[in-house]
């Protein structure tokens, strides 16, 4: 077993498990800082995917970004301090159906992703994407690209406008 | 033991499938939108491992760093909702809002 085989499962494992944890766990703040470490397993199997540029973007603005805007969100729409730090689970039948449709997509996806003959293309060499996606997005996706910067203009005003104190 | 498409897929179809239990199982806001992180993270597991497999496809990358950025621009505007619905019903349970206007 070399390092690359290692690392995978040490990742994989790092993502499921503390995926799991996000969403068993019955403290709202655990499964928070569970999410931290989901995010970097990811970023991890990006590494190994040879997407150097993703896994960085992957920790600069899933951790922190989005990660800081959800912990916010626990901490400004929770009573800390109080008793309702818990998260809220649904009763037990629908509790019990969630699982069992969750535990059959599982099946279903894993079933579907072995038995596809998947095309698979020599592995080409890159040394870094950065410069390749640079390069996409200013002339391949270059609407795309500027379509995001107004999207995220309009998320950031739109944003500040419904927060704001009446 | 050589690490193939597969294994990637597999884990993105866990990770998906955790994701739903926890969009559906939940009923305070914020866990289901950690839910939903998960989803769009096991979405960009997939992206990249299509583009490592399928000769260094550039544009599956770009596909998952857009997805990155939808996913930073519905973080922010949800927070500022749940913001909103906690000042006016003191609570965010997903159950229990069921009107837009007093």
């Amino acid at each position: 077993m070399d390092l690359t085989t290692l690392a995978f499962f040490f990742f994989a494992a790092l993502t499921l498990g503390f995926g799991a944890v996000v969403v068993l766990s019955r403290n709202i703040m655990h499964a928070a800082f569970s999410l931290l470490f989901t995010f970097f397993g990811v970023a991890g199997l990006y590494v190994l995917l040879h997407a150097d540029f993703l896994a960085i973007t992957q920790i600069m603005i899933y951790i922190g970004g989005i990660l800081v805007l959800i912990i916010f969100g626990v901490m400004l729409t929770t009573r800390i301090t109080g008793v309702d730090v818990k998260s809220g689970r649904t009763g037990k039948l629908q509790l019990g159906l969630t699982a069992a449709l969750s535990v059959a997509l599982a099946a279903v996806l894993v079933k579907i992703f072995l038995s596809t003959l998947w095309h698979i293309a020599p592995a080409a060499d890159v040394d870094a994407t950065a410069e390749l996606i640079g390069n996409a997005l200013l002339t391949k996706y270059l609407i795309a690209f500027e379509a995001a910067s107004i999207l995220l203009l309009v998320a950031i005003v739109g944003a500040a406008f419904i927060a704001r104190k009446k | 033991m050589e690490i193939g498409l597969n294994h990637y897929l597999i884990v993105s179809g866990i990770l998906f499938s955790l994701g739903m239990f926890g969009i559906l199982s939940r009923k305070h806001a914020v866990m289901v939108l950690m839910g939903l992180e998960l989803i769009l993270n096991a979405a960009n597991i997939n992206f990249v491992a299509f583009a490592r497999y399928g000769g260094m496809n550039i544009d599956g990358h770009i596909a998952a760093i857009f997805v990155i950025i939808l996913a930073a621009a519905e973080a922010a505007v949800a927070l500022a909702i749940l913001l909103n619905i906690y000042q006016h019903f003191k609570h965010v349970n997903l159950d229990e809002v069921n009107n837009l206007k007093e």
